[in-house]
């Protein structure tokens, strides 16, 4: 077999297991994400999603399980700044006095000396990123002053100027409108295409069948996972959303 | 000139230079501070660090050694002890801390209370900054230089704390460190402010001019640069009102930022509470049936 010599995946949970108190948010959880490919993580509130980005972040110690990041532990991971998180909108001080070019160049931080003052390389990077996700007019603006797929694009740019190679984004649609969400998959498919990883998670479920390579169907336990179109069926969909959801075939 | 007699008046005595000099020291170190704290939520954590120095400054007059050393000790011991009640109970953080400050404050008034001759309560808790000896002056700028230059040397990792603390962790940043240094450093500065103001309004200078600049500007460089210029045009006006006016220094100058605070608050455009009530006035004369919209209407259109 091959499996030996094969380049490890870009993210390898195995058993991951988390209780709050008596709960358990996550019960023995596996999701791997391929290098290069885009997995979409579906669940409802409280299903464990946040969790388990915290526990792939090293956030929290889970009770059990382990967690790969290209082969290597997170902590590890961490520090050569392989990865990137976007965090969900309600969860950023969008009032706080920074532009959107101080944000995107705290993706540099761990690149740069401890006073983080930035070279030359620093400066290209920061301006290319955010180039490149069509923001570089409005980099002088208050990152609250932007609009909500806007806001987005600067926390994907962080990421770009980090060179990240596995992206984890919480629920990137969440308050973005259509013409932006278009600019945001495109965005996410472009680095795809270039290598990077991306896991995802959403509510969006039309966005998953377009976007995602693959999807985990998740209610604190994995329900399903594979390819969207075997995930996303209307019978796995009824047990994770509990009957809740009204299934529009797509 | 009349002026310039009515400024260098004061300075002819010793104490009030030395007075100037630790006010305006203390003030510039807790306005640098101020924006990070207030970004943080940790204004109520820079109220329990400097009740709960009193026991350390009280121990440290009775055993003689510099109240920086005491008043340090106390402010770090109770942050430690804050984030050990914190960890181990479900408790919300402010009520963790509301107990904390309280038991050592209550300590610091017990040991006053019982060695009175040694000790005047009164300094320590409402500043007296007139009577300042060349040997705290020097342990004022001498802290106040170190937590200065620790802090901008660390500006950018204190702010990125404060803003997204998900992404200091992912890049690899220690955010244990970061939080335990930015509390050290509200530590050292309650150790400078105290001096001046007193241990009750140390506080004050630690929260109003970062957040007085706050409401001026939607960039951290030039807050940080606001609240510096505030604070220092504020110390100056509370000193030389506490001189003409005879009033207690440390009340002098709290009043005189809060004052600064109260007409930024007011009139600063385009946030200013008046400029906000005149735009709607306006816009409903303008139009009286339309729904007034206060946030939309341009700063200065009608003018």
């Amino acid at each position: 077999m091959s499996t030996l010599s094969a380049a490890p995946p870009a993210l390898r949970a195995t058993n991951l297991t988390v209780s709050y108190n008596d709960v358990r948010a996550l019960d023995g959880v596996g999701v791997i994400v391929e290098t290069g490919s885009i997995c979409g993580l579906v669940g409802v509130n409280g299903s464990g999603k946040s969790t388990l980005f915290k526990a792939l972040m090293g956030l929290l110690v889970p009770a059990a399980g382990t967690v790969e990041l290209y082969g290597r532990t997170s902590r590890e991971a961490r520090q050569r700044g392989l990865v990137a998180y976007v965090p969900q909108a309600e969860d950023v001080d969008w009032d706080f006095p920074v532009s959107v070019a101080d944000v995107v160049a705290m993706g540099r931080y761990g690149l740069m000396g401890p006073s983080r003052r930035a070279s030359a390389a620093d400066r290209a990077a920061v301006d290319a990123a955010l180039e490149r996700v069509g923001l570089a007019g409005l980099r002088r603006r208050q990152i609250g002053e932007l609009s909500g797929g806007q806001r987005k694009r600067a926390f994907v740019a962080r990421s770009i100027a980090q060179d990240a190679r596995l992206l984890l984004l919480d629920e990137p649609f969440a308050g973005v409108d259509r013409s932006s969400e278009a600019t945001l998959t495109t965005l996410l498919q472009e680095l795809r295409d270039e290598g990077r990883s991306v896991l995802m998670s959403t509510h969006d479920l039309a966005g998953v069948s377009q976007l995602c390579d693959s999807a985990v169907l998740l209610h604190n336990r994995v329900l399903a996972r594979g390819r969207p179109s075997d995930v996303l069926t209307p019978s796995n969909l009824a047990l994770a959303f509990g009957g809740a959801l009204e299934i529009r075939e797509p | 000139m009349d002026l310039l007699n009515w400024l260098t008046e004061p300075l002819q005595y010793g104490f009030l230079t030395r007075a100037l000099i630790v006010t305006v020291a203390a003030a510039v170190v807790s306005a640098v501070l101020s924006c990070w704290l207030i970004l943080m939520g940790w204004s109520l954590m820079g109220d329990a660090v400097s009740h709960a120095v009193l026991p350390g400054v009280a121990l440290a007059y009775i055993v003689g050694i510099p109240f920086s050393i005491g008043a340090f000790v106390f402010g770090a011991g109770a942050v430690a002890l804050i984030g050990v009640v914190r960890s181990t109970t479900k408790l919300k953080p402010d009520t963790v801390i509301g107990v904390v400050f309280t038991a050592l404050f209550a300590a610091g008034l017990a040991i006053v209370s019982s060695t009175p001759s040694q000790i005047d309560l009164l300094h320590i808790l409402f500043g007296n900054v007139l009577g300042v000896t060349d040997g705290e002056l020097w342990q004022v700028l001498i802290l106040g230089a170190v937590t200065l230059a620790v802090v901008l040397f660390k500006r950018r990792d204190l702010t990125l704390l404060a803003f997204d603390r998900t992404h200091a962790h992912v890049i690899g940043l220690n955010t244990k460190f970061l939080s335990a240094l930015l509390l050290g450093l509200l530590a050292l500065s309650v150790v400078v402010g105290l001096q001046a103001v007193g241990i009750i309004l140390v506080v004050a200078m630690l929260i109003t001019p970062g957040a007085t600049a706050f409401l001026l500007t939607r960039s951290f460089d030039r807050m940080l640069v606001l609240a510096v210029g505030i604070t220092v045009a504020a110390s100056l006006a509370g000193i030389y009102a506490s001189y003409y006016l005879d009033i207690s220094t440390g009340a002098a100058v709290v009043l005189a930022q809060s004052l600064v605070f109260t007409v930024v608050y007011l009139v600063a455009r385009p946030n200013g509470v008046l400029w906000q009530r005149l735009r709607v006035r306006r816009s409903r004369r303008r139009s009286p049936s339309a729904e007034a919209h206060v946030g939309d209407a341009p700063a200065g259109a009608v003018s």
